[in-house]
């Protein structure tokens, strides 16, 4: 399959050029001469075949951590080589940034399709035309299983675990199909590692491979295992929303928006079957469902009700619609001045609370990404401990809770360096934050009921407001 | 492939050993790069020892081992004899694993492979579904050619299989073969033929897949599944949904007419969109000529707006793009809102929705506008983001918004990101020459970011003031002279390269700086850059043609200066000025015309977005994020003028639907009259025969829910969709069915023998029960309707009881049951079949019923003595028990030529009754005089699966001998009966309610059978 990659000359791919780490290690194929030769006769030898082929989605999966270095690969067909990432490399160096990686990369046999998550790419090969949100969402999907199975997905973690992830990558697609993406189907074919489990298999010799199919598989309810039981029934609810928002020099509002997500943990035993109404579903502009929903119930009656999976999982997501005017609950005042001739400017911030509901704010973090020029900053926190990195110039201010009583602020200097003209822009302010107890929509729950089974659950729903993008420009 | 042994090998130097090393807890340390050759070799070894050894646990740990280096990339194809003996391995997970491994070089070792294949060929019949389908997995996964016979048998067997999880996995095989083996074809075009008849979700999106890989073109195959395909979709796992409505919408292309009125393409600028379309949408359809668009076509519109709401991006976007290419314009404007809601989405995801959304926002600007604030830039997205952003912000630019939008560019321009505010000032120019009414002011704004400290910034701006300076031959000799001495500072080889040209093409506008420049330049000609050298001779040239007197010399000395440059373009480009514009005896006729070359009218550049012409390819594909045709893709084609013939879609269920289709099919000029007029027909003639009316009954059924696809879906749900859908032809669907409706009722007012009730009945049977697969259950249930005033009882299996049991009748045996037939004996009697078995190896003689313990009014008619039963032998005899309404139990002797048994028949509640067939009015009627203490009613609760109509329906009248009442609602079923006795009235109500409850209501003067009758059906309803 290295046909093309070892062929074509990478793009810009010049003699001077081997500065990078684990480079020269990683491409032996094309490199020297001699492997360049044994590369074409490879080559040959499959090209014959490979002019019949027609392919599949997704063909080959490669794993890169962020130096660079391919340490996991699988391939749902035949063999692709790894110079194929070479054009990635390439694409890699010349973004400055991992986030502007762009995610679709053209080869001249191959298309590169890539997510960037927990400092990992996940570059899936395909050969065809393909929607490419399938396979980015598709990936997506498989960084969130190796998460739901490991806790974290990070390489040591994917290393520790191949076996099990070249497991659940096999499950998971079939030919470069996506055949089993359901966490609960999943984990009844490959059960997730536990030390306990792992002792216990080294005695008795078991396996954490399932031997029959999983019935969510065929059943009408996929993402629900059957047989769950537990001795404490519970069914959590967490109302998150995040506010989106652009505030502008002067404090006014340019943009706003409430996204909202409900969380689940669900542990009852047995098919319950839930109801759960809300006081004022006509609040919810756009939703969108985990598959469990039904639509109909929700189009008829706005309930939803569902069979839920058993454990963690997002029921819905909504975005609330625009008419509704957006509560701002923090304000921030600014003063950041830099003088033209001298070396010193001015950084004053503070936050207070606004439009509360009487909740208290906590959790605050401010994080301003400031001008090159900014040498360094010598700042007094009135509460709460603050950072400058000189180097990627952020400025983190970690402030914790409001007190109205005493507004938290930040004030100093910053030192310019000598001689550079002021910069042309005030730094943006970005804000994080918290409110327990509080949808700042105005969403509530109306009632949860259960049907199906008899026991009576426990119950608990939790609201909380977070800051999702918000910005101050300065 | 050992070359690429050899690289692996090579490249696994000294890190990545020691992690190996980690992992497996073996022996070997790694020891510089070119002892690991040998130790790899050596651990080789130690593997194959593993993997030899009776042990599962050592070979567990080598495969894993093994795995884990494939998982690295490196070479491990030397153990393939060794891992491919454990195939057979009783433990699942070692086999799981050498599954693994043996896809992975078996196409390397294709020989030693093949020792493996009979493994598979006996797993292929485990009785484990599981096994049965990873084996064919791996079988097909196996790129051997010699083996393609076996894998093709093998899918064969499999696509038959009655596991639908081991279909969905032959679908997946099937395109493994073809890849293997494309001379396969048309074998495999057969299967996918057969497993598209599937009626399984979970087959449905691979075969989908397997058809798009295999034979796209065959579109011929889809025609028979096109209804089945849209009413499954909802159902269908997320991935073959994206599948499925990718086919559908090439499908939708080539079947239907467009639906887009004509000047749709001029719509492009049209303001308030949303409005003035839908209003001209309406006086088109009457004006113009009549398009009604096709139930399926619509069937397919609305049957995946659903899916908007998928929490899957991919499933989201492929909607959108089925909207955005084969609805109504004026119906795609609700992607919009779901398009917007992806922008919360990850990077990757956002990256390709703005893509999408840039190609829709030029066409038509109305559907994103009310979202322009979603597309603001925030200082912390991605460049590729801020930029798209930025595109879009720019095609949804117009009058009423510009001002706004202006502020807001202000910030970006003063981003540190430098490439997006270059990207924002480009963005200033666009919007500039767009929209007239603001190019002054824009035009104000970029000078004035002439005065930027960025360079970057005043380069960029430079060349979008030339670009709009170009555009507007207005003067602007104050602007020009500015960037002339701009000159002096900026070093952007672009911008300097801008301004000599501006200044060169206005050179007689600015006569007097026009020759300082040159001067200046000339001094710096030979360390400026390529670019602006050019420009410098073109400037140079210029002069030399309008004011040779001042600028002669330096031209010359510039022009000589380019003669010896390094770059051959400069060069080339000196020889060439100087031939032209010098006038000397070889220059011919050319030079004359030099200053007409030189200062032409230049035609201004267009501005216009690089997503123009992205729209030619279909949104959502790969190929329109690459702006270039990728392999495989296939193209969306127009649509067809006249439609192709839409009665291949039909379904021929049975031979009377394809008498029916046609009238079907001609309904744009009689709607569904002769529908009706025809099955009334078909009535008459089949009255007398239930059977054939059953079929008729159901037959209509399903047609009429495929025909009016356009309004009666399968699900009473579907109804808000209609509504909204409800455009000319879903009216007149509407319409007609409504009459029909109204005439089933008159029918059975007038007779209450019509069988059109019953037709009627099922399928709203059919229609509400969303498992496609209860045609069977249904077909029996509309046997069942009720005839006359006593209805025929509606079928249930026989409960039979025991009467006299073998080892206390001393080898007789007796057993009854209740046919729920009435009573030949007498009309007040319930009649009881008793079947007697001899189970000695005597004749018994003499059976009959001896002294009769009956309670009072209680009356029994005997059956006549048998004479004699034979060993082994049966009788089955009928007697008639007037219960007098009441569950006592009537017990008598049974008797034969010796002894006399005592025995009891108790009837069940549900048998003291007779079903009774009445309209519903009537029954509502009825129900409203036996209110107040002859209600008692309950409350039940169940899993919503059990309150299908089909499943109460059944449920109900194996527990009671009622007789069904048509209902107009779907959430209520009634259940008419009198008793056997007295013929008293017993209505039973089954009325659901929401969150899985429904109330069980009984109306009956006999509050005692009432009672008992509702304590009987309450555990029934409720149970699973």
């Amino acid at each position: 399959m290295s046909r093309g990659e070892a062929r074509g000359r990478v793009p810009g791919w010049g003699g001077g050029h081997s500065g990078r780490r684990g480079r020269g290690r990683r491409r032996p194929c094309c490199h020297g001469d001699a492997g360049l030769s044994i590369c074409r006769g490879f080559q040959t030898e499959k090209d014959s075949l490979h002019s019949l082929t027609v392919s599949t989605m997704i063909h080959s999966l490669f794993l890169i951590n962020s130096s660079g270095d391919i340490f996991l690969e699988k391939h749902w067909k035949s063999v692709v080589s790894r110079s194929v990432c070479d054009y990635f490399f390439e694409a890699q160096e010349r973004a400055t940034e991992a986030e502007n990686v762009p995610p679709v990369i053209p080869t001249p046999h191959h298309y590169l399709l890539s997510v960037y998550r927990h400092k990992i790419f996940f570059v899936a090969v395909i050969q065809t035309e393909v929607p490419p949100l399938f396979v980015i969402e598709f990936l997506h999907r498989v960084v969130d299983t190796f998460q739901d199975y490991f806790g974290v997905c990070s390489e040591p973690v994917i290393k520790d675990n191949v076996v099990v992830v070249y497991e659940v990558l096999e499950e998971m697609l079939d030919n470069g199909f996506p055949l089993a993406t359901e966490s609960n189907i999943l984990k009844e074919l490959i059960k997730p590692p536990t030390i306990l489990r792992t002792v216990v298999n080294t005695i008795t010799g078991s396996t954490n491979v399932g031997d029959q199919l999983p019935t969510g598989q065929l059943s009408v309810v996929p993402w629900r295992r059957t047989g769950v039981k537990y001795t404490n029934n519970e069914a959590y609810f967490d109302v998150i929303e995040e506010i989106d928002a652009i505030i502008d020099k002067s404090g006014s509002t340019i943009t706003a928006e409430i996204q909202g997500v409900i969380d689940a943990c669900v542990k009852l035993t047995g098919m319950p079957d839930l109801t759960l109404s809300f006081m004022n579903p006509r609040l919810l502009d756009d939703v969108s469902f985990h598959p469990c929903v039904r639509f109909k119930r929700w189009e008829s009656e706005r309930i939803l009700s569902f069979i839920p999976p058993d454990g963690n999982f997002r029921l819905l997501s909504y975005h609330v619609s625009a008419q509704n005017l957006v509560a701002i609950p923090v304000y921030v005042k600014h003063n950041i001045s830099f003088r033209d001739s001298s070396s010193l400017g001015r950084f004053e911030i503070t936050v207070g609370p606004k439009q509360t509901m009487g909740k208290t704010i906590e959790g605050v973090t401010v994080t301003s990404q400031l001008p090159r020029g900014v040498l360094n900053m010598s700042l007094v926190p009135s509460q709460g401990a603050h950072t400058f990195d000189p180097v990627t110039k952020m400025l983190s201010w970690d402030v914790g809770k409001i007190n109205p009583q005493k507004l938290p602020s930040l004030k100093g200097t910053m030192s310019l360096q000598a001689g550079a003209s002021k910069p042309d822009e005030n730094p943006t302010i970005n804000l994080q934050f918290k409110i327990q107890q509080l949808a700042i929509s105005g969403l509530k729950v109306n009632r949860l009921d259960m049907y199906g089974e008899k026991y009576k659950p426990f119950k608990g729903i939790k609201y909380m407001t977070k800051a999702g993008k918000f910005q101050v420009r300065t | 492939m050992s070359s690429n042994s050899f690289a692996y090998n090579e490249q696994s130097g000294g890190g990545e050993a020691t992690e190996l090393g980690q992992e497996a807890t073996s022996t070997i340390s790694p020891s510089g790069a070119f002892g690991l050759f040998s130790s790899d070799m050596k651990k080789n070894e130690d593997l194959k020892q593993m993997l030899e050894s009776n042990k599962d646990s050592a070979k567990l740990d080598a495969m894993k081992r093994i795995v884990g280096m494939i998982a690295k990339g490196k070479n491990a194809s030397e153990l393939f004899p060794a891992v491919v003996k454990n195939v057979a391995s009783k433990n699942i997970e070692i086999k799981k694993l050498v599954y693994v491994y043996l896809v992975r070089y078996a196409e390397e070792q294709q020989d030693l492979a093949l020792l493996s294949i009979s493994t598979f060929q006996r797993a292929l019949k485990d009785p484990n579904q599981l096994i049965r389908a990873s084996a064919l997995r791996v079988l097909s996964s196996i790129r051997v050619p010699i083996i393609v016979p076996i894998m093709m048998l093998a899918i064969k067997e499999a696509s038959a299989d009655l596991s639908p999880y081991v279909r969905k996995n032959a679908a997946h095989a099937i395109q493994k073969l073809y890849s293997l083996d494309p001379e396969q074809k048309e074998m495999l075009i057969e299967i996918i033929e057969k497993l598209l008849k599937d009626k399984s979700t979970l087959v449905a999106g691979s075969v989908v897949m397997a058809f798009e890989e295999v034979c796209p073109d065959r579109i011929d195959l889809i025609h028979k599944n096109y209804r089945k395909l849209c009413n499954l979709l909802v159902d269908v796992e997320e991935w073959g949904q994206v599948v499925i409505i990718h086919m559908l919408t090439r499908y939708a292309r080539t079947q239907f007419v467009s639906p887009w009125k004509e000047g749709d393409g001029l719509e492009d600028n049209e303001k308030d969109f949303y409005d003035s379309d839908e209003e001209q949408k309406e006086k088109a359809d009457k004006r113009k000529r009549p398009y009604t668009m096709d139930p399926d076509h619509r069937l397919l519109i609305r049957n995946t707006k659903p899916l908007l709401q998928s929490r899957n991006a991919a499933v989201v976007m492929a909607v959108a793009q089925l909207y955005w290419h084969i609805a109504p314009k004026s119906e795609a404007g609700i992607i919009s809102k779901s398009l917007v809601r992806l922008l919360r989405s990850n990077r990757e995801v956002q990256y390709i929705v703005l893509q999408n959304i840039a190609t829709m926002s030029i066409q038509r600007k109305g559907m994103f506008e009310p979202y322009l604030k979603s597309f603001y830039v925030r200082s912390t997205d991605p460049t590729m983001i801020k930029i798209l952003k930025l595109e879009i912000l720019t095609n949804l630019a117009n009058e009423a918004n510009i001002s706004t939008l202006l502020r807001e560019f202000q910030t970006y321009v003063k981003s540190q990101d430098k490439q997006f505010a270059a990207a924002t000032i480009q963005t200033i120019g666009r919007c500039a020459t767009s929209i007239t009414e603001v190019s002054d002011t824009c035009l104000n704004g970029l000078v004035c970011l002439l005065s930027n400290r960025d360079e970057i910034v005043v380069a960029e701006s430079v060349v979008v003031i030339k670009k709009l300076l170009q555009m507007q031959p207005i003067q602007h000799g104050e602007i020009i002279k500015h960037m002339a001495k701009l000159l002096d500072s900026i070093t952007v080889p672009v911008a300097r390269a801008s301004i000599l040209w501006l200044i060169g093409e206005n050179c007689e506008r600015v006569p007097k700086i026009a020759p300082d420049v040159l001067r200046k330049t000339a001094k710096s000609f030979t360390s400026e850059d390529d670019l602006v050298k050019l420009q410098i001779l073109n400037l140079g040239a210029k002069l030399y043609l309008t004011n040779s007197k001042q600028t002669k010399l330096l031209t010359q000395y510039i022009l000589n200066l380019g003669k010896y440059d390094q770059n051959y373009d400069i060069r080339d480009r000196t020889r060439f000025i100087r031939q032209l514009i010098v006038p000397n005896e070889k220059s011919g006729a050319l030079s004359k015309y030099a200053k007409k070359i030189f200062l032409a009218q230049k035609p201004a550049p267009l501005l216009e977005s690089p997503f123009k012409d992205r729209d030619h390819f279909q949104l959502g594909t790969l190929s329109h994020t690459l702006n270039t045709k990728a392999t495989g893709y296939l193209e969306l084609s127009n649509w067809p003028e006249v439609a192709p013939d839409p009665s291949v879609r039909n379904v021929e269920v049975i031979e009377l639907a394809k008498e029916w289709t046609p009238a079907g099919k001609a309904k744009k000029e009689n709607p569904d009259e002769k529908f009706y007029s025809e099955s009334e027909e078909e009535e008459d003639s089949s009255e007398s025969s239930s059977d054939s009316e059953s079929a008729s009954g159901s037959e209509s059924g399903e047609d009429e829910e495929e025909d009016h696809s356009g309004d009666s879906g399968e699900d009473s749900g579907e109804s808000g969709s209609e509504s909204e859908a409800g455009k000319g032809r879903a009216a007149k669907h509407a319409k007609a069915r409504g009459k029909g409706d109204s005439k089933d009722v008159d029918k059975e007012k007038e007779n209450s023998k019509s069988s059109e009730s019953s037709s009627g009945e099922s399928s709203s049977i059919e229609e509400s029960s969303s498992d496609s697969e209860s045609e069977s259950e249904s077909e029996s249930e509309s046997e069942s309707r009720t005839i006359t005033k006593v209805s025929t009882p509606v079928f249930v299996p026989g409960k039979t009881h025991v009467l006299l049991h073998r080892m206390s009748g001393k080898g007789l045996a007796a057993h009854y049951f209740f046919p729920r037939q009435p009573c030949i004996f007498g009309d007040k009697m319930v009649s009881v079949q008793i079947t007697l078995n001899n189970t000695t190896d005597q004749k018994i003689e003499n059976i009959h019923v001896g002294g009769k313990k009956l309670p009072m009014g209680m009356q029994m008619h005997v059956f006549n003595p048998i004479e004699s039963l034979e060993p082994a032998g049966s009788i089955t005899v009928s007697v008639g028990i007037d219960f007098c309404d009441s569950t006592q139990t009537a017990s008598f002797q049974l008797c034969t030529k010796d002894d006399c048994f005592s025995v009891n028949i108790q009837p069940p509640v549900g048998e003291l009754l007779l079903p009774v067939a009445m309209s519903e009015k009537d029954f509502k009627k009825e129900q409203g005089m036996l209110s107040g203490m002859n209600e008692t009613s309950t409350t039940i609760i169940a899993a919503p699966q059990n309150f299908a109509s089909s499943v109460i329906l059944q449920k109900v009248v194996n527990v009671a001998n009622v007789g069904v009442v048509p209902s107009g609602q779907d959430n209520v079923h009634r259940f008419a009966a009198k008793t056997v006795h007295s013929g008293s009235l017993m209505l039973v109500t089954v009325e659901l309610k929401e969150g899985s409850t429904a109330q069980l209501i009984i109306n009956t003067e006999k509050t005692v059978i009432g009672s008992v009758l509702l304590r009987e059906l309450k555990p029934v309803l409720s149970q699973g």
